[in-house]
């Protein structure tokens, strides 16, 4: 929870006003009972009427100065949590934006999603409770104690005595029923996960008869929560009872000295009576203490989950190279005449990745290089490192081992947003976000103009559809592109994709949706885009990378095979069996 | 709903409440009396304390015995109340948490046993924060805040009582000047409702777009638009942060507010006490327990309006929850229900009328007649009512008219579960259990010896892939499969069933994540296992469906051919046209 405090720093002023001035409230509540036992003993031992009356106009005012303190802490309170608040959401965000991949495989959005609501809400009520109310309520304890000393030195120390054993109480209890509250939490978070899940997999449940399995489960994880639940009540309902015999029992050993102080003239009747009320003040404190307990209990463990997301450092080194552009390459070789061959556009050089936490490679001494302008499919079996593989080139992971070079240096040494603002990816997974056509196809560059957007749709072979919708490149798109078909979303992936004019293109299995005679269109309109970008094709089907200039086969990480379509035909087992499952050998023939 | 209804609405709901709570009624009867014990113990304190105060006069004009009395009275009410108070908690808490589990338990069994027509047509997310929030919420609401306004309420009276026990016309003071703060609570709560309703609504809004954009993350990541977006989601932030400023603070100026008024009751009771003091009609001892009656007496009239809107809302919550306790349940089985336990694998539809929305025929009049063993291959384009078919095989839908029947006996006059248990399911949409490799394998034969799990993973090739996983068959996967590819989730499907072997199968898309060349490999693991077995494909791929004994052809929702690959040619119907259009190029699926 520490960490997160830094958010305040922009509203110190408020922090330290908020808790200022509901501690001048709480010094004026403190003069309360002064007041009174001064109208007991002057006013009433008197019979002065009008000292009363003067004595009742001066609480009235004291009063109306505690209203408005308090409601100015109360707006600075309010206002530091809200800053506080939007800084921390901000920052999660902005954080969230720069976790790698790896990272967010391991995390999962949901619980991120989680974190940047409900967690930093409970959050911004701590703080907004803390500033006001828990600064307040020590304050009126020893308050009301150095009050006590002020009215007699003797009778005060009973405060002394009390208030450390009240202390002691309240935050023992609370320390021992914080952890428990955070079991509360898992615990309930298995009865979440139980009826979830049999609402999702309701038939496979049915189907497999499995109702009467998933009732015991349920009600045994029920059962363990109602048992966490019970005996966290039973801990902090200590808290009450206890604190209530502390102040009683100091309540009687005030009466008692009290009356001997009395007796021998050093106290008044009015001072004992002020005594009492400071003890009672401090009852009523303590009440409202532990209730706010709870609430900072809860907003600690959130302030721990979202620190816990805020803690993760990227494991991903930037670097600092820009990307150089085409032409600037041209010149570069031109100087450096040493240089004979040409620098391959992607270079493989003996990669292997494992990702985290896994148990085996995901891909296995990867060798092989992309010229400029080339073509490659890629092509294999479910799990065989198809993704993995074109992952690598916008660094979207590092390699465990070996070298991705890309234009003859090494991926780790760009800039990673240059990088990737020079590489077009079409994700298999089609996403879209709210908002127009247009709006969605400049997340590949901003600057696009009209007519550049046109003819990317017109390459990804989207334009038709597009133009008959309304709006055209105004049509609006609902969140997740639930207002259009599976085609089309990939269709417009492919034309974002392609509205930066990528130097290299890659479509991870991003025309499945596509029927064959689009997916032909598509392919050669894109062989004959402008500025010749080196394309990466990942594909199931043999009919989408045939044509490609080299095919990479992978098998279970490794490489089965790399070739042109009629070398792997020849050689490559692998390949044949892939191609052979999909075009039966009569057919092929032809 | 007039506001009529509503009331009566929420009276029901209530008497659902108090009928489970009747379980516990004897925690209830105790908590109240204890409630009560605490309540008017803890009121008499200050009197007693204002009697000590009498004995104590001034200098030698002390009445010690006296103040001893006093001290020993204080201490056994004191005890008294504590062990009150403790006990009280306890039977609260006992009473909230075995009422909300067993309301919880409730819902899940009725979860249960709802038709899957509920189960479609709600929300996933909606169900879960019924069993979960709502009855947290209620827990919170209605149990907690009953005690609360029990010890309130009873404060109010016995205050009250004490007050005019000391003095009636101080009494009057504090009655007359109370209701004020319950008038400026109100009149800030109307002003505020606004300005918390426009808070919820950029909430909303902020918290689609965190879904949206966090949701997809590695596509913002792709196109490096991490500025773009966080400059975005910046401007709903920085409007949300103004609108919850807004809200927070005019709705916390009450609380100060309030206590404005209660302290003017406290100097009122101040004044007319200490008048009545020097006429001589009240003692100083009397004027200071009166003061901290006054104190007293404010303070649950503030909570109070706090609890009641609380309540409102628990109630609403209640009545959500119970509205799904409450929800029609699947059909009871009849008592005569037949036990299927050997099948053979004959399934017949006769004259088979069904719709989702009444008045939407669906299908109508479907008759279908497979021997055990024969292939039933269901074709048609996405959409077209394949997945309903599968839904009245499995009795997860009833039809409407005619019938479907196994072995020659009604499926509704037969268990579910041995109805159920013929079949092997394996569908498109993977589902995996949170759990072990092993337990979802397992799922339907849990008593399956280790060679055989193994040799079904092997079948479904999934085998080495498991090995190679850290902790082997005992990995744990999360919900929805976590880190397993949609393929890798469908071959667990595949050895789930190919470990049970049921007498008939049903296969949805089952191999449509999985890539060709593993799919070959498979294919004579399934063949196998077709083998002797009745079976309903739904599948896209030509080979499939030439091998099928009888090749259903859907579109919207009907049956429109029926046949095998042969005769459904030489027809020349929709079958025809699917085959030219979708296979005959290339023999591979598209979709």
């Amino acid at each position: 929870m520490r960490s997160l405090l830094v958010y305040l720093k922009d509203y110190k002023k408020e922090s330290i006003l908020a808790p200022l001035f509901k501690m001048l409230e709480a010094s004026f509540e403190l003069l309360v009972p002064l007041v009174m036992a001064a109208v007991i003993d002057v006013g009433i031992a008197r019979g002065d009427r009008g000292y009363i009356i003067r004595m009742c106009a001066v609480l009235i005012a004291l009063g109306l100065i505690g209203l408005v303190c308090s409601i100015t802490a109360q707006y600075f309170s309010a206002k530091a949590a809200a800053g506080a608040g939007t800084g921390i959401r901000h920052a999660l965000f902005e954080h969230i934006q720069k976790l790698t991949f790896t990272e967010m495989d391991t995390i999962g959005g949901a619980t991120l999603i989680t974190r940047m609501t409900s967690d930093v809400n409970q959050i911004q009520a701590g703080i907004n409770l803390v500033l006001r109310l828990f600064l307040r309520s020590p304050f009126i304890v020893f308050g009301a104690m150095i009050m006590a000393f002020t009215v007699d030195v003797q009778s005060a120390w009973i405060f002394v005595v009390v208030i450390p054993v009240l202390s002691v109480i309240v935050f023992g209890i609370m320390l021992v029923s914080m952890p428990l509250y955070r079991r509360v939490q898992e615990r309930l978070d298995q009865v979440l996960l139980a009826t979830r899940e049999n609402l999702t997999g309701v038939r496979v449940i049915r189907a497999f008869n499995k109702e009467e399995e998933e009732r015991d489960r349920f009600e045994s994880a029920n059962q363990a929560l109602t048992d966490t639940q019970k005996f966290v009540g039973r801990i902090s309902g200590l808290m009450n009872p206890l604190t209530y015999i502390v102040i009683n029992g100091g309540i009687i050993a005030l009466i008692y000295t009290g009356a001997v102080r009395v007796d021998i003239g050093r106290l008044t009747q009015g001072e004992v009576v002020a005594l009492v009320n400071y003890m009672s003040q401090i009852l009523i404190e303590l009440v409202k203490l532990a209730n706010l307990i709870i609430t900072v209990t809860k907003a600690a463990a959130c302030g721990s989950r979202v620190e816990s997301v805020l803690k993760i450092v990227p494991d991903m080194k930037d670097g600092s190279e820009e990307w150089q552009s085409g032409a600037e390459r041209q010149t570069d070789k031109a100087e450096n005449l040493s240089e004979e061959t040409a620098v391959p556009a992607v270079e493989f050089d003996h990669v292997s990745l494992r990702y985290k936490d896994a148990g085996g490679d995901s891909l296995t001494d990867i060798t092989f290089r992309a010229m400029p302008g080339e073509t490659i499919g890629i092509i294999g079996g479910t799990g065989s490192g198809k993704s993995s593989l074109v992952n690598l080139i916008p660094r979207f992971y590092d390699a465990s081992s070996g070298r991705v070079k890309i234009f003859g240096k090494d991926v780790r040494a760009y800039r990673i947003e240059s990088l990737r603002a020079h590489i077009g990816v079409v994700l298999q997974k089609a996403v879209l976000f709210k908002g127009t056509v247009a709006e969605n196809l400049r997340w590949g560059n901003e600057d696009a103009a009209e007519q550049e957007l046109e003819e990317a749709l017109e390459i990804s072979q989207a334009k038709e559809f597009v133009d008959r919708k309304e709006g055209g490149l105004g049509f609006q798109i609902e969140q997740g592109g639930r207002n259009l078909s599976g085609g089309q979303k990939q269709r417009l992936t492919i034309a974002r994709a392609l509205v930066r004019k990528p130097e290299i293109l890659i479509l991870d299995d991003s025309a499945s949706a596509l029927d064959l005679a689009t997916d032909a269109a598509l392919r050669s309109a894109i062989r004959e885009m402008k500025g010749n970008p080196t394309v990466f094709i990942v594909s199931q089907r043999a009919s989408s990378i045939q044509y490609a200039d080299r095919i990479i086969v992978l098998d279970d990480g490794e490489t089965a095979g790399v070739g042109t379509h009629r070398e792997l035909l020849a050689s490559c087992p692998a390949y044949q069996e892939i191609y052979y499952s999909q075009f039966p050998k009569e057919a092929a023939n032809d | 709903m007039t506001e009529a209804d509503k009331k009566t609405g929420q009276w029901e709901t209530l008497k659902k409440v108090f009928r489970r709570l009747g379980k516990y009624r004897i925690f209830v009867l105790i908590s109240l009396i204890l409630a009560a014990v605490s309540v008017a113990l803890t009121l008499y304190v200050p009197k007693l304390a204002g009697y000590a105060v009498d004995y104590i006069v001034g200098p030698g004009k002390v009445d010690f015995p006296g103040v001893f009395r006093v001290m020993i009275q204080i201490g056994i009410c004191t005890l008294v109340t504590a062990f009150a108070q403790w006990l009280m908690n306890i039977c609260n808490n006992k009473m909230t948490y075995q009422v909300v589990r067993d309301i919880r338990n409730e819902a899940f069994q009725k979860i249960e046993i709802l038709p899957l027509k509920y189960i479609d047509g709600h929300p996933y997310g909606e169900v879960v924060s019924r069993v979960i929030a709502d009855v947290d919420q209620f827990a919170d609401g209605l149990l907690m805040g009953f005690t609360q306004l029990f010890t309130g309420i009873a404060t109010i009276v016995g205050t009250f009582g004490f007050m005019l026990s000391v003095n009636v016309s101080i009494t009057f003071v504090v009655v007359l000047i109370t209701p004020v703060s319950f008038l400026v609570a109100n009149f800030i709560a109307k002003r505020t409702f606004s300005m918390f309703r426009a808070q919820s609504e950029i909430r909303g809004e902020q918290t689609g777009l965190i879904d949206e954009m966090i949701g997809n993350q590695k596509v913002v990541q792709a196109f490096g638009r991490g500025r773009q977006v966080t400059e975005q989601f910046d401007e709903v932030n920085e409007r949300l942060g103004r609108a919850y400023l807004k809200a927070t603070f005019f709705s916390s100026i009450t609380n100060p507010s309030t206590r404005f008024v209660n302290s003017l009751v406290y100097i009122g009771v101040g004044i007319t006490g200490a008048f009545a003091v020097v006429n001589g009609s009240l003692t100083v001892g009397q004027l200071s327990s009166f003061l901290s009656y006054a104190n007293q007496y404010t303070k649950p009239f503030n909570e109070i309006s706090g609890v009641v809107t609380e309540f409102q809302n628990a109630v609403a919550c209640a009545k959500r929850i119970f509205d799904l306790i409450e929800e029609e349940p699947q059909p009871e089985e009849p008592e005569s229900a037949v036990e299927l336990n050997e099948i053979s694998g004959s399934v017949q539809a006769e004259q088979v009328d069904f719709s989702y929305v009444p008045g939407q025929e669906l299908i109508r009049g479907f008759n279908l007649k497979v021997e055990p063993g024969q292939k039933i291959a269901i074709v048609g384009p996405t959409g077209c009512g394949k997945t309903t078919l599968i839904n009245l095989l499995m009795r997860f839908y009833d039809v409407d008219r005619g019938s479907i029947s196994v072995d020659h006996v009604d499926i509704r006059r037969m268990t579910r579960r041995s109805l159920r248990a013929g079949y092997g399911m394996v569908l498109q949409d993977t589902w995996l259990k949170t759990g072990t490799i092993r337990d979802n394998i397992t799922l339907g034969r849990p008593d399956a010896p280790e060679e055989e799990i193994i040799a079904a993973a092997k079948a479904s090739h999934i085998h080495s892939f498991i090995k190679r996983l850290p902790q082997g068959y005992d990995t744990w996967i999360t919900e929805d499969g976590g880190g397993l590819s949609q393929g890798q989730k469908q071959l667990l499907c595949i050895a789930r069933v190919m470990l049970c072997r049921p007498p008939m199968l049903i296969l949805d898309e089952a191999t449509s994540s999985i890539d060709t060349r593993t799919e070959m490999k498979i294919q004579d693991a399934f063949a196998e296992l077709m083998e002797g077995r009745t079976t309903f494909i739904v599948a896209h791929r030509l080979s499939t469906i030439r091998e099928a004994d009888v090749i259903l052809v859907m579109k919207d929702g009907q049956v429109i051919e029926q046949g095998n690959h042969e005769s459904l040619l030489a027809k020349g119907g929709f079958y025809k046209y699917l085959y030219e259009s979708q296979f005959a190029m290339t023999g591979q699926e598209s979709a």
